[in-house]
This record gives C-alpha cells, structure tokens and sequence, in this order.
C-alpha cells in the first residue's frame, strides 16, 4: 500500500535495475499485490474505464495537432481536411470528439459512485478534493477543445464563456481582454487555446498520478463503506481487480464505440459545422451537454455577478463536501433518509441539464430557479441535518459478511435507474430547443444511407451531382469538395477517368505563371470544385444582401429540434438524418401565396420549412430542369431527394468506410466482452 | 491465484488464451490507424500528380528547376561539348557506373533531367559548378558531371533520374 515494498524481482538484471530504482516493485506493490475490498461492484471500473479516456483523448489528440492549423482562417478547414483525406482521419476526430463526451459521462458515474457511497469522508478528503480539482481542469480543457474546430458554436461559446469573467467588478473588462488576446474573440484566442488545450490533459494526467496515489494511502472505499479488517476481505488487485476494469473497459468500448461508428453528430451540434461568423450569433447558444447542468444555475439567477458566482460555487462546494456531510456512515446502502435525498439530487442535476437546454422563457426559468435552489440545499442543508437526525441501520461488521449477505437484485434496479437517467442527461443538449414559430417541421424521407449499414445510392449521388452542377453551382459553391472525391471508394462511383473528364469541364484559375499573370486553366482531379463568386461580398451583392452558403456540409449543419422522447429514441434508432430532411423538404417547400396573415418582404419567398419562413432564394428547381439518363422522373420531388443524397455525401464522403469499419469493430468487441465474461467468471471463481 | 502447470492443459487455460490472443488481436488491429494516419494524406497524394514543363523557354546552356512533390528538378539544356563529354567517360572508371545514354531520352539527349537533391545528405547542389561542368553540392562538396553522376566527394550515388517522358518535342511530362 505505501512505504517500501518487499518485493524482489527473480530474474538478475530486474534485481539490478530494481536496487537502483524500484520502480518494478513500486509497479507490483501498486497494481499487483494491493489489496482491494472483495465487496466492490462495477460501479467502481469507472476509475479504470477513466484512466482509459484520458488516455485514448491523449493520443487522439496528440495526432489530430499533427494535422490540425491554430489559424483563424484555416482551423475550419484543416478540421475537414483532416476528416476527409487524413487516413482514418473521420476515426480519430470521431474518437475524439465523442471521447470527450464519453470522459465526462464516466467522471460523472465516478463523481455520483463517489456520493453515495460516501467516499468523500475521512481519510479520503484529500483524494476527492484532487478529483474536484481533475474535474475543473477537465471541464476547462474541454471547452478549449470545443473551441478548436472554430465553427459557429466554437467561436460563440468561447465568447460566452470569457465573458463569465467579465462580471469580475473592477477588473472583469480587463480579465476579458487578456484572455482574449485583443478586443474580442479571434486569432489569439484561437492560438492561445490550442496552446492550453494541449497542456491541461498533462497536467490532468498528473494530478491522476496525486489521485491514485491519495487512493493507495487511504485504500479503497467499498459499497458497505467499513473499513477493511482482516485478510479475508480483500484480495489482490491482480489478477481481481484488473479483470474486472478490463472488463468494465470493454463494456464501455461498445458503448463509445456506438458514438464513435454510427452516431458521431448525436452529441454535438449542427451550428458548429458552421464555419466560426463574427457577425452572426445561432438563434440558440447551448454548451456541450455535459456543461448544461451549470449554464442552467448561471441563466437561473437574474444578476450578472451573482449568477457567474453561483456557478462557480456549483463546482466549488463539492471541495467542502467531506465537512458538510459529517455523517458517521459512509455508505448510503445504510442510510434511509440519505439515500432518498441522494436520488432526489440526482434528480435535480438531471433536471438541471435539461433546463440548460431549453430557452430561458417562461416556465423554464421558473424551474431552473426552484432547482437550482435544491441543488445547493442538498449541500448546505440536508447533508448537515441529516448527519444530525438520521438513524442509520446497522451497517456490516465486516466486508466478508457484506458479501455473503449481499442480494444482487436490487443493485441491478438502481443501476438500471441510474443508466436510464444517465442517458436522458446525455441526450439532453440534442433535444436543445430551436426556434420554429411558424416553420414546420420536415417530414422524414426515406434514405439509403440511414441505418447501420446504409449505403449512398449511386444513382441519386450521381444525379444529385448533375443537379448541382446545372442549377445549384450557378450561386452555391462547394469548397471541400475536390473532382478527386468523385472517384472514392463510397461516392457517386465514377473511375478515375471519368473524374478527370468531369474536372476537365471546369475552368481553374491558377498561376502566377512565369510572367507573373493568373491564367485559366482544364480543372484537373486534385481541384476542388470552383466557387461562382470572387468573394463572399460579390455572393452577397449578387444576391440581394445574402450569400448562399457553402454545400459542402450543409447536410450536417442543418437541423430540427426532435423534441422529448423523440432525441431518445434516435440514439437507439440512429436517426441522424435530420440534414437531409430539410434540404429535401425546403426544396419542395416553397408556395407561391403565403398563407393568409404571414407577409414576405420583397426580394424574399415563402417557404414552409425555412426558419422564420421568409428565405432570399428563389425556387431554384422546376419539374423537367435537369434531365436524367436513367430514366429518373424529371420532377422537383426526384431532384429535391437527388439533391438531398448527394449533399449527405459532400458532407459526410466516408460514411460508409465508417459504418462498414463500425460494424467490424462490433462483432470484434461482442465477441471479446465474451471471452472477457467467462474469464471473469473463472478468476473470481477461486474468491468466492 | 494459483498458477496452473502445463501439462494437462485445461479448459481455463483455453479460455486464458483464448481471450488473450483475442486481446492482443484486436490491440494490433486498433494500432494502424494510429500508424496509417502518418502517410502522406489525400490531398497530398493528389497534389504529386503529373506536371507537364513547357521547354521552349530554356535556351542552349542554360537550366531551369521546376518543383514536383516537393522535390527541385533540375532540367538542363546541354550545349553540344556537355554531351560529348559525359559520353566519353568510361563508365566502368565512375562512383556509380551508368552510361549517359541510359539518363536520358534517344533523340533527346541534349535534355537532362535529374532531381537536384545530393544523394549524400540531401542539400541541392549548385548547376554549373564543380570541376566537371557539372552539379557541385555545397554542403560537403560533392562533385557531379553534366550527366548528374556523382565524381567526386563523399556522395555514394548519381542523381536520380524521375520518371519523365517527352510529349511532344517541346515539352515533358514529369511523374
């Protein structure tokens, strides 16, 4: 556990290493030998499933900052690049991002194992105060990760975010422009985040190291909360305890890797693959999901100072929590009144989370106030009360006969609960609220590329194309697509040659040459799709004061709200496709008279789907536009559809390596939880 | 804990190995990605097609270096002495025998085209210095004739000839 080990090595040359530094001892007396509590459940694999994340955020994101520019100019775009032509680059962003999500959603697990069974109480008050100060650093690396792609929601949830510090009295205003670099949100900032956010995740791993070192001292807390007594109630770390995080860890592989193949968007938010626009904030700005139960508190309160305060106090009394519950009792197994209330506050912080999505109207602010209200009673008022009123019932006198008493039913109810919470938690920031007074919501289309092992039809991606090229490019450019793209694997399936025919249809504008002269030249494969405008005030000017976005990825940075329970059936379903849904239904959205009451500006049209209703482009497609080889009906329905196809595809060119890798990945993993099972099965055996 | 002995291989041996080969399996597996994504990506690949070099430009004697994949290609017009002179060396008396024929195109001769990267260290070495009228590297002063091969200094090799082909009598296709 601590002070010098006994061990010695067998073989001559680790004895030798090990009189110069016991570092194989120090390994074997800390993840060999150690003795862990025999009464441990799964709950407490997240401290390994944990150091996993924080591992896998680690080399993930040491390779994407070899393909990742801290420019404002470029970030957006090296962030495609990444994904579209790095090798395995869609995997490791994907493994990334999701990672993050996933790093929070076991801190949390941790966090709520840590509440109830009270492992916050003496001698462990050192070990939980590292673990607050893990969590404030994870959070604030967190946020500067989500800066780094700098798209919509990048950029103005860095704004948001650094003007929490601006309520600072006297010096907020400077505070501001020091973390920002300048007068507002921009390069320096960009730079600077990069910067950190590389740095945290090793301070992070560091303090870790301070963790599990406080946690060897103190020893493990156990479900029944007494202390360990004699041999009989522990057993080695190897090969026990380590089977089972193994075990734990691949379980939880199957859950992230969910995310990771088949749900990539799921979390995060369609406004960020918007690229990072100054002068435009998102109707609605919400944090990352794992932030909403604090931007929750800070929008409750009314006063500016106050609220950023009360946020901060959120996260800052869990530090005083081993003083404020001054119970006896470690474990809430033991405790009737404790237990209840410490489901009513998980209760609250799901709440919480989901008022944090919602806009700060009406009854929501009403809610946010009364919770945010319990959820500091809960530390302040009840944890000290109750150490005062509550009888608890008699606890084990040892961890063996915890064991043999234990029942294993009711352990299931409660983690049952627990996961279901969880997840309506999680999915909470996708059921964020949008406003759509007025505008309909798309119907669903029909897709081949939706589901698990949906792949693009061909012939739309090949139509789309056509359509894009006759009638969409004439306004609409599509930057990160190259004329290469046209011949991937995964793609509208045209050879190599066909491709470079299709580029060689295409003027390019190159140069200089060597009299210093741009020229025009045949599109060759490696360029990319030709914009119609100069710049984006020639786009605006040409099309009275708005310029029609860029395609490349407006299948993925367009979206609805689903709405309660719909955002929870989608994470089972895999319904992602939102983006398509409203590009097909906004192309057939339009109708000539609006409806009675609802007028249109001039230069502006009605459609039915477009937020606000009043869009500046014109009906783009009439039926027999574009005619088909193929025989495809020339109508607006097939093109609206064909469109629709083909921009899922510009947005998304390896969707089908990721579902195909995805369902490899599955059938490895079901098979070694497997194995990983009966192993376990087999190890404990000889414990019980 | 106790250590089974291998004589009578059981069933919990099996399922031991079994899922630990399944791990290490799936451990190597996870690895490429991690190794692949160091490979020049899509966009660089596509960026290393083909040039063509338009020759008319370049007049007797004098050379010009266009860049392809990164790499200086030097393209000399050789004046009629140049060619003598590197076709009258013995191959067998070179560093790194090869015959200038073999350098360059029939019909083409008084065109080389060769990467100007030193073959030592990978400096770029200067056209039309040196003692054979020739490339002389500055760095640690390797010394190649009119043909790219090296003569002198520490260089081990000539300098690679790309894959080139003439398109017309005036032009070239590098890659």
């Amino acid at each position: 556990m601590s002070g010098p080990s006994t061990y010695q090595p067998s073989h001559p040359a680790l004895q030798w290493l090990e009189q110069r530094l016991p570092i194989i001892g120090l390994v074997h007396s800390s993840f060999v030998a150690y003795p862990t509590p025999r009464n441990l459940n799964y709950w407490w694999t997240f401290g390994a499933i944990l150091s996993m994340m924080l591992g896998v955020q680690i080399v993930t994101g040491v390779i994407l900052a070899m393909h990742y520019t801290p420019h404002a100019d470029l970030a957006f775009k090296s962030v495609e690049l990444i994904v579209r032509d790095v090798n395995y680059g869609w995997l490791l962003r994907n493994m990334h991002a999701c990672g993050a999500s996933m790093f929070f959603l076991a801190v949390y697990i941790h966090m709520f194992r840590g509440l109830y069974y009270g492992s916050y109480k003496a001698p462990r008050e050192v070990l939980w105060i590292l673990g607050v100060i893990i969590y404030l650093l994870m959070m604030a690396t967190g946020f500067m990760g989500y800066v780094l792609p700098w798209g919509q929601m990048s950029f103005w949830g860095a704004t948001v975010i650094t003007n929490l510090f601006s309520a600072v009295p006297y010096f907020g205003e400077s505070i501001v422009t020091l973390l920002w670099g300048g007068y507002s949100v921009g390069n320096p900032t960009l730079n600077r985040f990069f910067a950190l956010h590389y740095l945290l995740p090793f301070l992070i791993a560091g303090v870790v190291v301070l963790h599990v070192w406080a946690l060897h001292v103190a020893g493990q807390n156990n479900p029944a909360g007494v202390e360990p007594k004699t041999e009989k109630d522990m057993v080695p770390f190897t090969p026990y305890a380590t089977i089972k995080d193994f075990y734990g860890v691949t379980l939880f592989l199957i859950f992230y890797s969910w995310f990771i193949f088949y749900m990539p968007n799921y979390l995060g938010d369609a406004d960020n693959y918007i690229p990072a626009n100054p002068a435009v904030t998102p109707a609605h700005i919400v944090p990352e999901w794992y932030y909403l139960p604090f931007y929750a508190i800070l929008r409750s309160v009314p006063n500016k100072l106050a609220g950023v305060i009360a946020m901060f106090s959120a996260i800052i009394v869990l530090v005083f929590l081993p003083w404020l519950d001054a119970a006896k009792t470690r474990s809430n197994k033991y405790r009737p009144l404790g237990k209840q209330f410490f489901w009513i506050f998980f209760v609250v912080c799901v709440l919480l989370g989901y008022l944090g999505a919602q806009p700060p109207e009406g009854i929501y602010v009403i809610a946010g106030r009364i919770l945010t209200v319990l959820y500091f009673a809960y530390f302040l008022i009840v944890l000290p009360l109750l150490a005062r009123i509550e009888k608890p019932r008699p606890l084990p006198n040892s961890i063996a006969e915890d064991v043999l008493a234990k029942s294993g039913r009711k352990a299931i109810a409660t983690a049952a609960i627990a996961l279901v919470a969880a997840v309506s938690l999680f999915a909470g920031s996708t059921g964020d609220a949008r406003a759509n007074e007025g505008t309909l919501t798309p119907p669903s289309a029909s897709w081949s590329f939706a589901g698990p092992f949906g792949k693009f039809d061909r012939g739309a991606v090949q139509r789309g194309l056509k359509i894009y090229k006759e009638v969409c490019s004439n306004c609409h450019s599509l930057q990160y697509v190259a004329f290469r793209n046209l011949a991937e694997a995964g793609g509208p399936g045209y050879s190599t040659a066909q491709a470079a025919a299709f580029a060689a249809e295409y003027k390019v504008k190159d140069g200089p040459n060597d009299s210093g002269e741009m020229f025009e030249r045949p599109g060759r494969p490696a360029d990319y799709f030709p914009s119609p405008f100069p710049n984006e005030q020639a786009a605006r000017s040409a099309n009275g004061g708005a310029a029609p976005p860029d395609l490349s990825l407006i299948a993925k940075a367009r979206s609805y709200k689903r709405g309660f329970p719909w955002f929870l059936i989608d994470f089972f379903t895999q319904f992602q496709e939102q983006g398509p849904n409203y590009v097909n239904a906004l192309l057939q959205g339009y109708e000539e008279t609006p409806p009675h009451g609802v007028t249109i500006p001039d230069g502006s049209y009605y459609n039915k789907y477009f937020p606000g209703n009043a869009i500046k482009m014109p009906p783009p497609l009439s039926d027999g536009q574009v005619t088909f080889d193929d025989g495809s009906p020339a109508t607006v329905k097939q093109y609206a559809h064909d469109v629709a196809t083909f921009l899922m595809w510009t947005a998304e060119p390896h969707m089908e390596a990721r579902k195909r890798l995805g369902y490899q990945v599955f059938v490895f993993l079901i098979i070694f939880a497997g194995l990983m099972y009966f192993t376990k099965k087999r190890v404990w055996a000889a414990a019980h | 804990m106790t250590a089974s002995t291998a004589d009578h291989p059981t069933r919990r041996d099996f399922l031991f190995v079994a899922t630990g080969a399944t791990a290490a399996v799936g451990g190597a597996a996870a690895l490429w990605p991690f190794i692949s994504q160091m490979n020049p990506d899509a966009s660089t690949i596509a960026a290393g097609a083909p040039i063509e070099v338009d020759l008319t430009p370049v007049a007797e004697g004098q050379d010009i270096k266009v860049f392809w994949r990164g790499k200086p290609i030097y393209i000399s017009h050789r004046t009629k002495k140049q060619v003598e002179e590197v076709r009258s060396v013995p191959v067998a008396s070179l560093p790194d025998p090869a015959s200038d024929q073999s350098r360059t195109k029939d019909g083409h001769e008084q065109w080389l085209v060769v990467i100007g990267i030193c073959t030592h260290l990978g400096c770029i070495p200067i056209a039309h210095e040196g003692n054979y009228d020739g490339f002389f590297c500055p760095c640690h002063g390797s010394q190649y004739d009119a043909s790219g091969r090296v003569r002198q200094g520490p260089a081990p090799l000539n300098l690679p000839v790309p894959p080139y082909q003439f398109v017309s009598d005036t032009k070239i296709q590098i890659g």
